[in-house]
């Protein structure tokens, strides 16, 4: 299976997962499963084409540029923020349905989980009201917070934080949501 | 009538009794005060087997029970290389004198019998410096693979004669055991005893699991999974391990689940568009009912003691701070007001105190405050401590402690509500989120 169809079967799986009530999901308490979508966390794009092809999900990861950074507790956009976004959702306008989006919020470390889940869906939610206003469909998007559990950068100053107070916006081929 | 009820009604009979056995002015009693207080030395003689197959358990047993008692940092262990007299029997008279001279004040003698895959603990607690018996004996009978817990159920006996205030030592904690690296953490659920012992793990890894919380009676455990791979919470029956969604609103994440004192009601944060509100949910029925409604976060709620209120967090003033309502909404009063953001407080068992979790000037601190919000008290300081959860008796609090940097880990901890005995708990490998549960029967 090519990666491209691993991710996306993913995706799909975590999304059609959403309204299944399966009290066996969980596994044994004996089994150390690697399986399923909610371990793996922050599904990213990367090996979604060539970053060459400005078609491609790989262009739009690393070209344009899937995530922006917020302040220290804020889900305020800021101007670099916005623009980021502009180039996004002129790049998913462009591509027609093709691509089902999930924004992913994020927080640094500095905080307890639970606000820290609530901060994320703030920050995922300024983004998918942003991509909104600039056209995009909302029934192409969901949002998902991962609070503080799926850092990118793993040390404890400020460099690090600065890059997991985030939003990516993760594509995923296939319409609509 | 049940064991246990048949046991609390011995333990009852036998508190009652300890006026008329105690002759002396001052009896046996450790005042547990907020002060720095000098350990309580004790002795704890390997209790007697009184046939073979009760061997290694009567050794095991004592030991346990010397764990539990030093571990409170209240009582100091007398080490049995100090010993003068030896107990062979435990119906034998007490030689008071040999062990006043080693100044054990406390002494703990028992015996144990063991077959077909039963076992009976006797213990007796004496009064060494007024020569008297405190309480009566008594005994506890079970399976031999349950010998922890009843060495933990004459631990809670001994503390709650010598303090007055309810043991903790046969309880359990659920916890999420953490492996792997810090940026692809797996997470999975697990319980086990107070101490550390018994570990079982009641999830696999395959999801992220954060924040269990058991159930009044210790039989349900709330968490919040990723299981369908957004956040939702679910209720676990400790038993069988199966789970079941709570709260299915598509489009929506759950969170931050707490059971009500009444067993059936569930606390929980809901986010829809960016917004996270506190909703209560009955269980059994599935009807919701949603308690603030604010553009502010509210989360981490948590029930007073009788049900009536609800203490939780909300950055409605600017900051996470704390406030209390209702059980059925209204309008919050904010309790929190020093300096730094407060977050996920819980109501202690007893009612008297709220713990928390602080942030301020890049440190994490877990404090204890009045109900008011008066009495403010930090009790620990670290790189990040979060997540405090209350030991049955109000006495101890268990915490996350997490390390920094590229290697950071989190382990468990607790410390006395006074700040003193802050220890890390045992545990197999990197561990968060720690939910007590109340007492066994």
């Amino acid at each position: 299976m090519t990666q491209l169809a691993m991710k996306a079967l993913l995706l799909m799986a975590a999304l059609g997962l959403a309204a299944c009530n399966n009290p066996d999901r969980f596994g044994s308490g004996g089994a150390d499963g690697a399986n399923g979508t909610g371990g793996a966390g922050g599904i990213d794009s990367s090996g979604l084409g060539s970053a060459g092809d400005p078609n491609s999900p790989a262009y739009f990861a690393q070209t344009l540029g899937d995530r922006v950074f917020f302040p220290v507790d804020q889900s305020t956009l800021t101007a670099e923020a916005q623009g980021t976004l502009n180039g996004q959702a002129q790049w998913l306008n462009a591509q027609g349905a093709s691509y089902a989006i999930i924004v992913e919020g994020h927080a640094d470390e500095q905080g307890t989980r639970e606000y820290n889940l609530a901060l994320g869906a703030r920050r995922a939610s300024a983004v998918q009201n942003y991509l909104v206003s600039q056209g995009v469909a909302a029934n192409r998007m969901r949002t998902v917070s991962y609070g503080k559990e799926r850092p990118v950068e793993v040390c404890s100053v400020e460099s690090c934080y600065a890059k997991n107070r985030r939003a990516v916006t993760v594509l995923s081929a296939g319409a609509g949501v | 009538m049940t064991p246990f009820k048949a046991l609390a009604l011995s333990l009852a009979a036998a508190l009652s009794l300890i006026p008329a056995g105690v002759t002396q002015a001052e009896p046996l009693r450790l005042i547990i005060t907020e002060g720095v207080i000098e350990p309580l030395p004790f002795a704890v003689p390997s209790f007697v087997a009184e046939n073979g197959e009760a061997g290694d358990y009567a050794a095991n047993i004592s030991q346990v029970i010397a764990g539990d008692l030093s571990g409170t940092g209240l009582f100091r262990e007398i080490p049995s290389s100090a010993f003068i007299a030896q107990v062979s029997s435990f119906d034998a008279p007490v030689g008071y004198p040999d062990w006043k001279a080693i100044n054990a004040q406390a002494l703990i003698t028992g015996a144990v019998s063991a077959s077909g895959g039963r076992i009976v603990v006797k213990f007796r607690v004496y009064d060494v410096f007024s020569g008297a018996e405190l309480g009566d004996g008594l005994q506890f009978a079970g399976t031999t693979d349950s010998w922890r817990r009843m060495a933990h159920k004459v631990a809670d006996a001994v503390y709650s004669r010598i303090t007055g205030e309810g043991g903790y030592f046969d309880s359990r904690v659920v916890f999420v055991a953490e492996s792997g690296p810090k940026n692809d953490r797996k997470k999975r659920l697990a319980v086990m005893d107070y101490d550390g012992a018994n570990v079982s793990y009641l999830t696999d890894s395959s999801s992220i699991v954060i924040a269990p919380r058991f159930s009044p009676d210790g039989s349900r455990i709330l968490f919040t999974s990723y299981a369908t791979g957004f956040p939702r919470i679910y209720v676990m029956d400790t038993g069988n391990l199966k789970a079941r969604a709570l709260d299915e609103q598509p489009g929506t994440m759950t969170f931050a689940p707490r059971f009500a004192p009444d067993g059936r009601t569930v606390v929980f944060s809901l986010e829809q568009g960016g917004n996270s509100d506190i909703y209560s949910l009955d269980s059994g029925s599935g009807a919701r009912q949603q308690l603030t409604n604010a553009p502010s976060i509210e989360t981490a709620p948590s029930y007073s003691p009788d049900g009536s209120k609800i203490v939780f967090e909300s950055d409605r003033s600017g900051t996470q701070q704390l406030y209390i309502m209702g059980a059925g909404g209204g309008e919050p009063q904010r309790i929190s007001f020093g300096q730094g953001r407060y977050g996920t407080p819980v109501w202690s068992p007893r009612g008297d105190l709220i713990a928390f979790t602080k942030q301020h000037q890049g440190r994490f601190h877990i404090g204890v405050m009045r109900t008011d919000g008066s009495e403010e008290r930090l009790l620990t300081a670290s790189f990040l401590d979060e997540g405090p959860t209350w030991a049955p008796n109000g006495r101890v609090i268990m915490f996350t402690r997490e390390t920094s940097g590229e290697g950071g880990q989190s382990a468990l901890y607790s410390v006395d509500i006074s700040g003193r005995n802050l220890r890390q708990v045992a545990t197999d490998g990197p561990a968060s989120d720690p939910a007590w549960s109340p007492l066994q029967p």
